[in-house]
């Protein structure tokens, strides 16, 4: 293939600036289905060898996004460049670019070692070099004796393993997963979760991946996109994206925020911005007790309490209406205490506390 | 209205809810009435008129030594069939049944492979149950009236295919293909449309995704998992075309077809036609072992 000649795809001083050559890069790319917009207008820069997620809940365009970079739906509008290289209108099959599929589309008619090897065949690399690049994808994927058996006898998990095999036998210049783990159970998604992490560090294959989960994002991404109503709505890595988010729909989004109006935020913490504060920054303190001198507080009514194993999720509201979720370690000796219709008094620390630029006020809580 | 509080421990209660209760406590007699009359039905109709059919083709005419009276022995002998085997017509006739039935399904399958991909993976929702009328929609006309709306088509004297096109191929072997191809064209398009919609889209988008075009796609991954569809579809033309002798008569000219032999012998010499008969039966069931030992039946 001839060197793709380079586009100089970033401003100086934008905050999608990348240290690594860009791998995939997205022009306001928008989709539209019919009057419906399914993506609208995004930008983006995937970095060579990043881990990167597009995380948003279903109906957010994230799926539709990957899939117009892997060729399968022609953006309405805006290019796509895979490695400085406009792609935009290019066949799946001409794209350096192999996807996972949710369902793992493995062909139910071939063994293991024959979907591995599908696309080697059709870009007829010889049999002894099939054969080899095909035992070190299996490998790869801890899947050495399985190379004969068919997709029906193996487990979820194993599956799994062998779309990744397929799709990263041809060493694509990026890797498309469509939440892949998506029909696997907690355990066992937990284990890949730290496997495919493993694999990408690997390979040093960019992975980019999709997912509802913002829990999985967190764990895995160097740096995730959060997608809303076919927007990107905030891009950062997990600790940028978990400490500072914003918007309201992030905060509300990527794990459980309190949500506080400028209002709320005025009486409750002395600013004039929307801001939140997540529920494990806020402590109930114990009765005859007294917050430190650094604490802020108020007092609060227990309206509910929720079990959740490794910590308690209580949920309250202060004199001034604004309803606050508060997580409390299990282990804490104040939790006795904690019982629905009692008085408390809650404490954080003023640098927990973060500002968005936004108006609004909900107390809003993602999936956990 | 008045509300009738129904203990469920109480072991009276009304007449059904007590026969319920002994069907519930007996499951094979659960199954004996699901399927007593069925199954009857089965026996009497189908096995009974086979073995009817075999038994009487075992049975042969003999003439007395005056050569004037036929007599019906009922001594069980293969005459029939070594006459079958040994004379040419009848050979001819069952070769180029066989012939048509396989052309048949080749036609059927190749429009029907186009029109169905077009039907499952193409065509919007309103457009595809429109065309599962359309296809269909042959099925509810009368089979005389294709017969000879077909003859109107082919003749070749003023026929609509002679008007249109200036040729036509007329009445004979090749007509009689055509029409057949035409009347058993839904029995093929329907299986391959559901197995073809049964075909994850994710299958299609991970071959073109690793690198394969179309035609590698329709090959290697298409094919393969419709084969049961198309295997079932190729029962029906097959099997149809092989049973016909009507269309032959219509469209066919002087071809004859195993079906036309039978229909001309049943009055003059019944055993003979029972014999003749067994030849598609025979024909059914070899081409039913060999789907079968192909795995295609596995997955109906």
């Amino acid at each position: 293939m001839p060197e793709p000649a380079l586009v100089d795809d970033v401003s100086p001083g934008s905050p999608n600036r990348l240290p690594n050559g860009v791998a995939v890069s997205l022009r306001g790319v928008t989709k539209r289905f019919g009057v419906v917009t399914v993506v609208d207008g995004v930008n983006l820069d995937i970095a060579e060898g990043e881990f990167f997620s597009m995380l948003g809940p279903s109906g957010s365009g994230k799926t539709t996004m990957l899939r117009m970079i892997a060729g399968f739906e022609l953006p309405s509008e805006g290019s796509v460049l895979l490695k400085g290289r406009d792609v935009t209108r290019l066949p799946p099959f001409d794209r350096d670019v192999n996807t996972v599929f949710q369902d793992y589309a493995l062909f139910p008619h071939m063994s293991v070692a024959q979907n591995v090897a599908y696309a080697l065949r059709v870009r007829r690399v010889p049999k002894p070099e099939r054969t080899r690049r095909v035992d070190e994808a299996l490998a790869t994927v801890r899947l050495d004796d399985f190379g004969s058996r068919r997709p029906h006898q193996l487990s979820g998990g194993q599956r799994q393993r062998v779309a990744l095999a397929r799709a990263l036998v041809n060493r694509p210049a990026v890797l498309l997963l469509d939440e892949p783990l998506g029909a696997l159970d907690l355990k066992l998604r937990e284990e890949m979760q730290v496997e495919l992490k493993g694999i990408q560090q690997d390979v040093g294959i960019t992975f980019i991946f999709v997912t509802h989960d913002q829990q999985e994002a967190l764990t895995m991404s160097d740096r995730i996109a959060v997608f809303a109503e076919g927007r990107v709505e905030q891009v950062g890595t997990p600790v940028e994206i978990y400490e500072r988010p914003t918007t309201e729909f992030v905060a509300g989004f990527v794990g459980t925020s309190n949500v506080l109006s400028p209002d709320l935020a005025r009486a409750l913490v002395g600013r004039d911005e929307t801001s939140t504060i997540r529920p494990e920054h806020i402590r109930i303190v114990a009765p005859g007790r007294e917050p430190t001198s650094e604490e802020m507080h108020t007092a609060a009514t227990v309206r509910d309490v929720q079990y959740l194993g490794a910590f308690v999720r209580v949920r309250t509201e202060t004199a001034g209406g604004a309803r606050m979720v508060v997580d409390v370690p299990t282990a804490s000796d104040t939790l006795a205490e904690i019982v629905a219709g009692t008085q408390c008094t809650l404490a954080w620390r003023a640098e927990s506390v973060r500002a968005i630029g936004d108006t609004k006020s909900t107390n809003t809580e993602g999936a956990t | 209205m008045a509300t009738t509080t129904i203990d469920p421990m109480n072991n009276r209660g009304g007449l059904r809810r007590r026969i319920s209760r002994v069907l519930y406590q007996r499951p094979r007699l659960r199954l004996a009435l699901l399927l007593g009359g069925p199954l009857t039905w089965l026996l009497v109709a189908y096995v009974g008129s086979l073995v009817a059919l075999l038994v009487t083709s075992l049975y042969h005419f003999q003439s007395d030594p005056t050569g004037l009276v036929q007599r019906l022995v009922t001594t069980p002998s293969t005459t029939n069939y070594q006459r079958v085997i040994d004379t040419q017509v009848y050979r001819t006739v069952a070769f180029r049944t066989i012939g048509a039935a396989l052309a048949v399904t080749v036609i059927d399958l190749l429009i029907a492979l186009p029109v169905a991909f077009y039907m499952a993976k193409i065509a919007r929702p309103w457009v595809r149950r429109a065309l599962v009328v359309a296809v269909t929609m042959p099925l509810w006309a009368g089979y005389l009236v294709k017969g000879y709306a077909w003859r109107a088509m082919l003749d070749p004297a003023g026929g609509v295919l002679h008007e249109v096109f200036g040729r036509s191929p007329g009445f004979g072997l090749s007509g009689t293909i055509v029409t057949l191809a035409y009347l058993w064209l839904p029995y093929m398009v329907i299986p391959v449309y559901s197995g073809l919609e049964r075909l994850p889209n994710s299958l299609l988008e991970a071959s073109t995704d690793l690198g394969a075009k179309a035609g590698r796609t329709f090959v290697k991954v298409v094919l393969p998992q419709i084969r049961p569809s198309i295997v079932a579809g190729s029962i029906f033309t097959f099997a149809l075309t092989l049973g016909d002798f009507y269309m032959a008569q219509i469209v066919g000219g002087t071809t004859q077809f195993l079906g036309n032999i039978v229909y001309r012998e049943f009055s003059a010499n019944l055993p003979f036609a029972a014999a003749y008969a067994t030849v598609p039966v025979v024909i059914m069931i070899v081409y039913l072992a060999a789907a079968r030992s192909s795995g295609a039946l596995e997955e109906l």
